[in-house]
């Protein structure tokens, strides 16, 4: 769809910024920081899932509705987990 | 006249354009897929109903005479498995939606014609996946797969049947694509979206569900592959997981799956109430965004199948009030509908009966939903047949009374024939009190404490199964006549014209049955979807009129 060429240069620094947090994701868990593990662990994956979509999927030069169909499918695993969560955080409540 | 004619001088048509087994099984045309599609689900259909005919069978009598406890199991099993996955998820859609979407647009067919075609495949492979599961000896889960039974405690085909699901999701998320793609950019000059029939803005809604919600299962059910065969820890306590979880990744999609279900089944019927009482609907705009927002409300409810499952009583909360708002959206439908009929000039036609039946039916199963929804009646009244009997009023007494009306409205443009109109109306008739007499007592039975899924019951319940399976016989032969004089008909019908019906719309503009490519000259729209004359405004009827001739050749020989 969209004509523009992504240099090969952007592709092999994406990839290299892949590996680098690969390995961060693997030093990271070898530290204790308690209630933050998950999160931490959670957000070097979000970051490099995106990472993958914007660049290798072409999603950062493509037309608003491709952007709003992933916001949305975004927004849908939202859903998803929060209301799934509204379960776990809440059973201790009682 | 050649190209509309083929050697035997008759019009040429999807159906006579080219014969032979290689013309139906490598078409790319969505008309012939969407018959392709109509064998293999009636088939499926069968089987599944042959399932039921074994559990009602058992259920006459208290005592366990018939099968044994665990072949019971089985029998509820690859009913709900056949009937959920196999014929009502592609029922309307994969058929109806199929054949109509590009005629009621106006364009020649679908986006992707050959994903149209692989998505056929896919289904059948997944079927015949699951057939060989059923011949292997079955699944005794539950269609719900529900875990520990279908990991730690199984001893049934789970992996091959999930695999089974698993593969006939891709065929509806294929169907889902082509749905979206083609009314985003296929629709004919001047058809806005505001002018498009309510079917393809239930179809819209519909897609949009399939493709959010079926990968949750698939890779719901991969992990339930993972952990029977790699032991990796997701639900099995032993292994660090949690059973409960499962059933909130499976009612995810399982819960929407209801509305893709229902929804192409409402859609039918807004055609249907404007076609037979000759008037625009009331409220195209609300019902076309109820439609949108039964789609999105229908994700945040799933937890309402999970109030006794030691889900949290704060989100069980939450899930029944998320879940009394669907019935907003569902009643602004069914009031919409009703309000069509007044001061409508209303014709019993057999479709008709099918959608009279419809507003009916689907009220009692969405009334019924709303008291499960509320947690304290739920409680009383969970895993209980009132749950049967109310789900059973929403997809047989909804989803397959607006399927069976939408066959017999579009079955004079599908095949060209028409069917006998005594038979149709007769056996519309016999399935509406069959299914009553079927379902109806289940609702006493639940509320007085009949657990589902036990083969055998106590004495004082027996006259209400009786009924029952009594009823179960009635609706199985209701559902076997239409199958004898719909193929009756392909042969020795009456020859329909274009618009048997005098409907408005653009499938009814083309010749019955449709050239290959649909419309021999491009359409192009300038009225509003159902412009019948009585209460046009602005003479959009006639527009339709005046267009109304044009765009056709010749209509036989």
């Amino acid at each position: 769809m969209s004509e523009h060429i992504t240099p090969i240069r952007t592709y092999l620094l994406i990839f290299f910024a892949l590996m680098i947090l690969t390995v961060v994701t693997v030093a990271v868990a070898m530290v204790d920081l308690g209630a933050l593990n998950d999160v931490v662990a959670m957000g070097i994956a979000i970051f490099k899932a995106s990472l993958v979509v914007l660049f290798f999927m072409h999603v950062k030069k493509s037309r608003l509705m491709t952007k709003i169909t992933v916001v949305a499918s975004a927004f849908w695993l939202l859903i998803l987990f929060g209301l799934t969560l509204s379960d776990y955080v809440t059973r201790g409540f009682l | 006249m050649s190209e509309l004619a083929n050697n035997f001088g008759r019009r040429l048509h999807y159906l006579n354009a080219d014969y032979g087994v290689k013309s139906w099984l490598l078409t790319r045309d969505h008309k012939r897929i969407a018959l392709l599609y109509l064998a293999s689900i009636s088939l499926f259909f069968a089987l599944g109903g042959l399932m039921a005919v074994g559990i009602r069978l058992e259920l006459a009598t208290p005592g366990a005479d018939l099968v044994q406890p665990d072949t019971y199991n089985r029998l509820f099993t690859m009913h709900g498995v056949l009937m959920i996955f196999l014929f009502l998820i592609p029922s309307i859609p994969a058929t109806l939606g199929n054949f109509l979407i590009p005629l009621m647009i106006g364009a020649k067919d679908l986006a992707f014609p050959k994903v149209n075609l692989a998505s056929w495949y896919v289904y059948n492979i997944a079927g015949l996946f699951t057939l060989w599961a059923v011949a292997q000896g079955g699944v005794d889960t539950g269609w719900t797969f529900y875990t520990p039974y279908s990991t730690t405690y199984s001893n049934s085909y789970v992996v091959a049947t999930a695999l089974g699901v698993f593969t006939v999701g891709f065929s509806s998320i294929m169907t889902a694509v082509n749905f979206i793609v083609t009314i985003h950019r296929m629709r004919a000059p001047g058809l806005t979206w505001f002018r498009l029939p309510l079917f393809v803005w239930a179809h819209y809604a519909t897609s949009l569900v399939i493709i959010l919600g079926t990968p949750v299962v698939a890779v719901t059910i991969l992990m339930v592959a993972a952990e029977r065969i790699l032991r990796i820890g997701i639900f099995d306590p032993a292994l660090g997981g949690d059973p409960v979880l499962f059933q909130h990744l499976f009612w995810f999609y399982s819960h929407p799956a209801v509305y893709i279900m229902i929804l192409p089944s409402m859609g039918v019927i807004s055609e249907l109430i404007t076609a037979f009482t000759r008037k625009r609907i009331f409220g195209y705009k609300f019902i076309a965004f109820a439609s949108v927002s039964i789609a999105v409300l229908g994700f945040l409810v799933w937890g309402h199948h999970m109030f006794l499952s030691s889900q949290s009583v704060y989100a069980g909360a939450v899930f029944s009030v998320l879940s009394m708002l669907v019935a907003v959206p569902s009643a602004i439908k069914v009031f919409n509908w009703t309000a069509t009929l007044y001061k409508g000039s209303v014709s019993w036609d057999t479709p008709m009966l099918y959608a009279l039946g419809f507003i009916g039916l689907f009220t009692i199963g969405g009334l019924t939903g709303v008291m499960l929804a509320t947690l304290g009646i739920d409680i009383h009244v969970h895993d209980t047949y009132f749950v049967v009997a109310h789900f059973h009023y929403v997809m047989v007494g909804g989803a397959i009374m607006g399927y069976l009306g939408g066959l017999h409205f579009w079955w004079p443009k599908i095949t060209g024939r028409l069917y006998p109109v005594f038979w149709s109306k007769f056996s519309a008739i016999v399935i509406f009190v069959g299914f009553n007499l079927t379902f109806f007592p289940q609702f006493l039975l639940g509320y007085l404490g009949m657990p589902r899924r036990y083969h055998v019951y106590p004495a004082d319940f027996q006259v209400l199964n009786v009924m029952s399976s009594a009823g179960a016989t009635i609706l199985g032969v209701g559902y076997l006549i239409p199958l004898f004089y719909f193929f009756w008909s392909m042969r020795y019908g009456e020859r329909a014209d274009r618009n048997p019906w005098g409907a408005i719309g653009l499938e009814w503009m083309t010749g019955s049955p449709p050239p290959t490519h649909n419309f021999h000259e491009p359409p192009t729209v300038d009225w509003d979807a159902y412009a019948y004359l009585p209460d046009t405004p602005g003479g959009t009827g006639e527009a339709w009129d005046a267009a109304k001739p044009t765009s056709e050749a010749p209509e036989h020989g």
